[in-house]
């Protein structure tokens, strides 16, 4: 294990909250790409794409989702998702069956690596959606994730 | 004459009647004289659930695929999987891998495995293959009354004795995250690998994911796959900072880097089960074998499975130290070129036991022999629990718990493990702790709504019949008591389980009924220890009459070649 990246990160913390309170990241970080509030309040995912302005969006290898295929948890699945899509704009999540959608959000300036990671809370089995804006157009990639109750194991 | 049809001629000679010592000893020759082949050896049990002495254990007369794996190995059962291996019926293997005409055969051909005959039949073969590693796949520290107690320490010891090298997990980590570190710390020459345990928070791992060791010149990679739903399958507050998966990306990365450092096999000891198994054998590339465990298949020939990078050898080694598999491989310069694989049956009456191994287990029985062999009943019927959908001792636990907590409908875990008594036999204490002995044992009583009851059976059953093997956890389907229904495997997740009924009157969506079960996952749940609750209804009895087994009535399933 790497005890000195682990100490490292937990000491950097502070710092990362202070960056959350002052809205330098975090969800405000929708809502500058002119995404409103009410996005995250669309109840299906066709609405919630359209209010994102994803139309129709093509599907894409370029488009990496990393989760797996059976929750450990689903209070807090972790959900990360590579693009490689040149020009990539924005990052967006979407749990089909949330009953709000759209989960997050991410700007991506020009030069970052577009990679991002997250955990999403999930009632019931689920597709969930990696949405890109790359050079004004969208693309998708989709994953099922599936919620169980567990037990009865071998 | 081939081997078996060897075998055959001799159990038919025996039968009539030539003298038995002359026949045994070239029973014993035939079955365990394996020539030598190739450069390199492994010798690998798996799932041996902590049965330290010789049992009884009968194979699945129900083990169905689905999807592609339908009518494939390991889904035959019965003469269908004798078929399929050219395994000869009525032989001592016919035995060992069927649950044909069980309780006859088991007579006559005696117990299976005990760590002591193992022993023995381990020394035998690593005589003849110098260098040889001994891999355990899991499952070892849990199943019995002696694991339970002495938090896996008797089966630490036993397989230190057996010269076990490598090993990986499942329900060893049902001792807890902290008991684990703690143990792989005192393994000695054992190994405990894990390639797809990390920390939740950043992704570190837990424990060596490989090792590499030289046989006769020749570098091989073990890698360690750990069972992948161990967090879903089991309380998740054992393990609550650890990560398990498949993680098929990293596993690819490994063998890359392995290969990298010039090894010439890859081999995977896995614990993901078959089928999981035969799915990710045809996804990631260059490995050599995986020598699976799991699902309890005793899988008597290997599947071979081609994939980008060449073909890949897949095996399973069944349960409760009935087996120990045998896998030669000839390594040349540029890899493995050719292998040999059996699938060895541990006939106790065969090996005559290692006397180091009988006075260690003899040492670790010692101080709760009086607890262990308290008889309890006799049962007069067959009691066995492995099988997709209910065992007789399945039964017998659904029996006692709906009696003993006065409700209407029962549930029990489809556990895999679980020993067999034949017809007659008294039903020791340590006989019920091989059906109970975990750390999480509460019976629990709930009331439960019609819809919630289908539910559940839903998602059981998905886990079972999904055609994904990723998606599948390698229990067998809850077994159910007091109410009755049909399933349609084939069918998708809500859709597979109807027409459930309670006395024959149909399950009503919103009405509560109180439902028994047992071995909850959730944390902080409190109840009696089930081991106690069926003791209690035993010792009332006395005597078991045979259980009336409840079964699903199944649709589509005419054909399947994994039900006899």
């Amino acid at each position: 294990m790497n005890h000195s990246r682990r100490k490292a990160i937990k000491t950097g913390g502070g710092v990362l909250a202070m960056l959350f309170a002052a809205g330098v990241i975090g969800p405000e970080m929708a809502l500058a790409q002119g995404l409103g509030e009410s996005a995250f309040s669309m109840k299906t995912l066709a609405e919630a794409m359209r209010a994102v302005g994803a139309q129709s969006p093509a599907t894409s290898d370029a488009i990496v989702i990393k989760a797996p295929s059976i929750a450990e948890n689903g209070a807090v699945v972790p959900v990360s998702i590579e693009s490689r899509l040149p020009g990539t704009e924005s990052i967006t999540l979407l749990v089909e069956k949330n009953p709000t959608p759209l989960v997050a959000s991410f700007g991506i300036p020009a030069g970052t690596e577009g990679n991002i990671s997250t955990r999403v809370k999930m009632g019931q089995t689920s597709d969930v959606y990696a949405l890109v804006k790359a050079d004004g157009k969208f693309f998708m990639a989709k994953q099922e994730i599936k919620i169980t109750l567990g037990g009865c194991g071998g | 004459m081939n081997r078996r049809e060897f075998l055959g001629t001799l159990a038919a000679a025996a039968a009539c009647g030539a003298p038995l010592g002359a026949a045994r000893a070239q029973v014993t020759q035939a079955l365990y004289d394996l020539p030598k082949f190739g450069n390199v050896s492994l010798l690998h049990f798996t799932d041996c659930h902590a049965q330290l002495l010789p049992v009884h254990f009968r194979e699945p007369s129900a083990n169905i695929g689905v999807g592609e794996a339908a009518g494939r190995l390991p889904h035959l059962v019965g003469e269908h999987l004798l078929r399929s291996a050219g395994i000869a019926p009525g032989t001592a293997e016919a035995h060992a891998f069927t649950a044909l005409d069980f309780a006859a055969a088991a007579k006559r051909y005696g117990r299976v495995g005990g760590f002591a005959h193992l022993a023995t039949l381990v020394k035998r073969l690593r005589a003849t293959r110098p260098g040889a590693l001994l891999l355990d796949g899991g499952d070892t520290w849990q199943g019995s009354a002696t694991s339970l107690w002495t938090r896996g320490q008797d089966m630490i010891d036993a397989c230190q004795l057996l010269g076990v090298d490598l090993m990986t997990a499942h329900w060893e980590f049902t001792y807890g995250d902290k008991r684990v570190l703690e143990a792989v710390k005192s393994l000695g020459r054992t190994e405990f690998l894990a390639q797809n345990v990390k920390t939740a928070d950043f992704g570190d791992p837990v424990f060596k994911p490989y090792v590499i060791r030289e046989m006769n010149g020749v570098p091989v990679a073990v890698i360690g796959q750990a069972f992948p739903y161990t967090p879903i399958a089991n309380p998740r507050y054992f393990v609550p900072e650890w990560t398990f998966g498949i993680q098929e990306a990293e596993l690819q990365k490994i063998v890359e880097e392995v290969r990298a450092k010039g090894v010439r096999a890859v081999v995977l000891l896995s614990h993901n089960g078959m089928d999981v198994d035969v799915k990710l054998a045809g996804r990631v590339r260059g490995i050599d074998a995986i020598l699976g465990g799991h699902t309890h298949d005793g899988v008597p020939v290997p599947v071979i499975v081609n994939n980008a990078g060449g073909r890949t050898v897949v095996t399973n080694a069944g349960s409760n130290g009935k087996f120990l598999g045998v896998l030669d491989l000839e390594v040349k310069t540029g890899g493995v070129v050719d292998f040999r694989y059996r699938l060895l049956p541990v006939f106790a009456n065969l090996l005559p036991a290692d006397a180091q191994m009988q006075a260690l287990i003899e040492r670790v029985r010692a101080p709760f022999k009086a607890r262990l062999e308290e008889p309890l009943a006799v049962s007069e019927g067959l009691l066995y629990r492995r099988g997709n959908f209910n065992g007789t001792f399945d039964q017998l636990i659904l029996d006692a718990l709906m009696t003993e907590k006065g409700a209407e409908i029962g549930f029990s875990p489809g556990f895999r493990w679980g020993t067999t008594l034949l017809p007659g036999q008294t039903i020791l204490r340590e006989h019920l702790m091989d059906q109970t002995a975990i750390t999480y044992p509460s019976v629990t009583l709930n009331e439960l709504t019609g819809t919630e009851i289908k539910a559940i059976l839903e998602d059981v059953c998905d886990n079972l019949f999904n055609p994904d093997p990723y998606l599948q956890q390698g229990g067998d389907m809850v077994r159910v008591g007091g109410m009755t229904y049909t399933c349609d495997p084939n069918a998708v997740i809500g859709k597979r389980i109807s027409d459930l009924r309670l006395g024959g009157k149909a399950l009503e969506a919103d009405k509560r009924y109180k439902v028994v079960g047992w071995a909850p996952v959730a944390e902080g749940v409190r109840g009696e220890p089930a081991w106690d609750v069926v003791e209690r209804y035993l010792k009332d009895r006395k005597t078991i009459t045979p259980r009336a087994l409840n079964v699903p009535k199944l649709i589509g399933m005419e054909k399947n070649q994994g039900l006899m």
